[in-house]
């Protein structure tokens, strides 16, 4: 389980077979990569890591990112302005990650996977010793030529579902989404609102009858109290914007031990026992 | 230019432009690249259009609407003074008299009447010049829906006289101060609006964009443009014309000007994008000469993007052309060659903007300015002495007096007409 020359599904498999083991809910954490800085960016990837982050997203940001609400706009922004590009971007992931055994997942938009042609994108994920992608713009209809792509790569392309999907799309969905299925949590952008919870019940209920592929709910989940009742009911939560805003909210310095510590915090939410 | 760039767009056309293989697509253009939370309204409008455009009650209401409330049809104006200063025989195709002083209420209407078939009470709207929002904020007056219009900060400055109409007409103006604060800001804007009120809100694009069905629908309600000139240049000009001539930026107007000359091959059809400061000077919004193939505002076409993806900020002297996309269609009419696509300068338009005033007693909107200056300037190079032509007046310059004014530093006499006895 621990076999760090895993790729891809089989790492996040493990990484949520782990949370499973210990009857709790796997923890995601997203951070854009390169904010604030370089240095703080890798210091709290690693943060997010030892302080027991089952699965990392690792934001590589866009100047349009329509899903986003102002915390991750700003992040992305800021690295943007500061000309920090997509190949160190994939450096601070790479240099935080590897040698753990938590899996990294890229979450970009579709225009800069095309943009880079999605071979050469693919590549260069799997290079950085990522194991998945996340492209929030990218519907599974849309999808065919990524997702031969990432296939020869050993990449997971972890799909999103939402309350308003049809059955057919739930179908398409279940059937294409590796690593997990990333279940909207709210009708929303990232880091404005708080999770509607009938609603993600219900949809997590609709695609468990469809598959056995983990089910995590992101989008939403604002807090310690949201993040326990997510646990509850779904294999995985995923936690982004509150994220961020501890390392913008105060001393840039003082940013990865403000992650450990939200990240601490969630984890202890995370058991279901 | 990587494996993904324009050169791979020029490819033989295998199918005719208005026969796209797959739905929703315009050759390797057009898609539906959006959040899955969208899926469901995208479908739900596509079946909506589909049902109402075959049903004859919505298209005579549509129809009725148009002829009663909308000023349609729309004249076809022989330009004389135009016309020889030229070399050219120009018509106009006077969309600037329609109501709200554009086309923008072709679609508009339409996209309305399919908000209330659908049952939904609320629209929002993107717009750069303001002509687009305040089509909406007037259709939303009429059929008494709940309406919200994204708009750059720096375009509600520029087009500050629309904001006002909006208001009074009862929209809820949101000034956007991310990005670039023009609009391609807007559009995210509004779709994040849409992303989280998707269940009792119709995002009513204004341009041929977007996710499928926008550019196919947009196109459909703005065809009568083209409809209405071919019936007019045939009664009044006799025949076909040489070329029809449109400003591009988004493209509804140009689409709608092309859309029922697109299989009549001796019909030239020539759009004019606004290239800012010149092409290749970095301050352009001349997508189609400077862009590569790239996702934008849920669609493949031809972008300003970098190596890396990220947008490039467009520039352009018109609010309504600033933008670094361009309508699926429009890409894949350029990549056959079928469309002829040129680049108009910031100072091309504002001797065009001028030179209509000064012949024709013609205030034209900036957007269209663009395709007056260029045809002034190179028209009869490119199209040959004497060659008849229709350009789509899109829209008139009320808006634009103000700005046009400063930027141009034209000294036009306001200062000696406001002056007061006090001051002097």
């Amino acid at each position: 389980m621990s076999d760090v020359s895993a790729r891809g599904s089989d790492r996040i498999a493990a990484a949520f077979a782990r949370a499973a083991d210990e009857d709790r809910a796997a923890l995601i954490v997203y951070l854009t990569a390169g904010y604030p800085d370089p240095a703080i960016s890798r210091a709290c990837l690693r943060a997010a890591v030892e302080a027991g982050a089952d699965i990392v997203e690792v934001g590589l940001p866009f100047s349009d990112p329509i899903m986003d609400g102002p915390v991750i706009q700003a992040a992305n922004q800021t690295v943007l302005d500061a000309g920090i590009g997509l190949g160190e971007q994939l450096a601070i992931a790479r240099e935080a990650l590897n040698g753990t055994e938590v899996p990294g997942v890229a979450m970009t938009y579709v225009t800069v996977a095309d943009t880079r042609g999605y071979a050469r994108f693919a590549t260069d994920c799997a290079d950085a010793g990522l194991d998945g992608v996340i492209l929030p713009d990218l519907p599974v209809t849309e999808s065919d030529a990524w997702r031969a792509a990432a296939g020869e790569h050993g990449l997971a392309t972890v799909f999103l579902a939402s309350s308003v999907s049809t059955p057919d799309r739930l179908d398409a969905i279940a059937g294409a989404s590796a690593g997990w299925i990333y279940a909207i949590g709210l009708l929303g952008v990232t880091g404005v609102d708080a999770v509607d919870d009938a609603p993600t019940r219900e949809l997590v209920a609709r695609l468990r009858e469809r598959t056995d592929t983990p089910i995590a709910v992101g989008i939403g989940v604002r807090d310690r109290a949201t993040a326990q009742e997510v646990a509850t009911f779904a294999d995985g939560v995923i936690v982004g914007s509150a994220l961020l805003r501890a390392v913008a909210d105060g001393e840039p310095a003082g940013a990865p031990e403000r992650v450990r510590a939200l990240v601490s915090d969630l984890r202890a939410g995370m058991s279901r026992a | 230019m990587s494996a993904t760039g324009m050169t791979d767009t020029h490819a033989p056309a295998e199918a005719p432009a208005s026969a796209p293989a797959r739905e929703g697509y315009f050759g390797p253009f057009g898609g539906q690249f959006v959040p899955e939370s969208l899926s469901g309204a995208l479908s739900e409008l596509t079946e909506a259009w589909r049902t109402a455009s075959q049903d004859p009650d919505f298209m005579a209401e549509l129809d009725h609407l148009r002829r009663t409330y909308g000023g349609r049809p729309t004249p076809l104006y022989r330009a004389d003074r135009l016309s020889a200063e030229a070399g050219l025989e120009v018509w106009l195709k006077r969309e600037d008299l329609a109501h709200t002083g554009s086309h923008k209420l072709n679609n508009v209407v339409g996209q309305a009447l399919l908000t209330k078939r659908m049952g939904k009470p609320r629209v929002i709207a993107e717009t750069g010049a303001g002509q687009h929002g305040v089509a909406t904020a007037t259709a939303a007056a009429l059929f008494g829906l709940e309406c919200t219009v994204y708009m750059g900060a720096e375009d509600c400055r520029r087009q500050r006289l629309n904001v006002v109409r909006m208001q009074l007409l009862g929209a809820e103006v949101v000034p956007v101060e991310s990005g670039t604060r023009t609009l391609k800001d807007a559009i995210n804007e509004a779709m994040r609006d849409w992303v989280t009120n998707v269940a009792t809100t119709h995002y009513l694009i204004g341009s041929a964009m977007g996710p499928h069905p926008f550019p196919t629908l947009v196109r459909e309600l703005q065809k009568i443009i083209s409809i209405e000139m071919r019936a007019q240049f045939a009664a009044q000009a006799g025949g076909l014309p040489d070329a029809v001539i449109a400003c591009v930026g988004g493209g509804s107007n140009a689409i709608g000007a092309f859309a029922d000359w697109i299989e009549e091959p001796t019909v030239r059809l020539l759009g004019v994008e606004a290239a800012g400061d010149g092409i290749g000077s970095g301050r352009s919004a001349a997508t189609l000469s400077e862009g590569r193939e790239a996702v934008l505002h849920g669609s493949r076409s031809i972008v300003l993007v970098d190596d890396e993806g990220q947008v490039c900020p467009a520039h352009s002297v018109s609010a309504g052309l600033d933008y670094p996309g361009v309508g699926p269609e429009h890409a894949w009419l350029a990549s056959t060659g079928r469309g002829e696509y040129v680049g108009a300068t910031d100072d091309d338009a504002l001797y065009g903007f001028r030179r209509t005033c000064e012949l024709e007693g013609i205030i034209p909107a900036l957007e269209p300015a663009h395709a007056v200056g260029w045809l002034l300037r190179h028209g009869r190079d490119h199209l040959g002495e004497g060659a008849r032509i229709v350009l789509n007046m899109s829209g008139r310059g009320d808006k634009d007096v103000d700005e046009v004014v400063r930027v141009a530093g034209w000294d036009v006499g306001v200062e000696r007409a406001f002056r007061t006895d006090a001051s002097e």
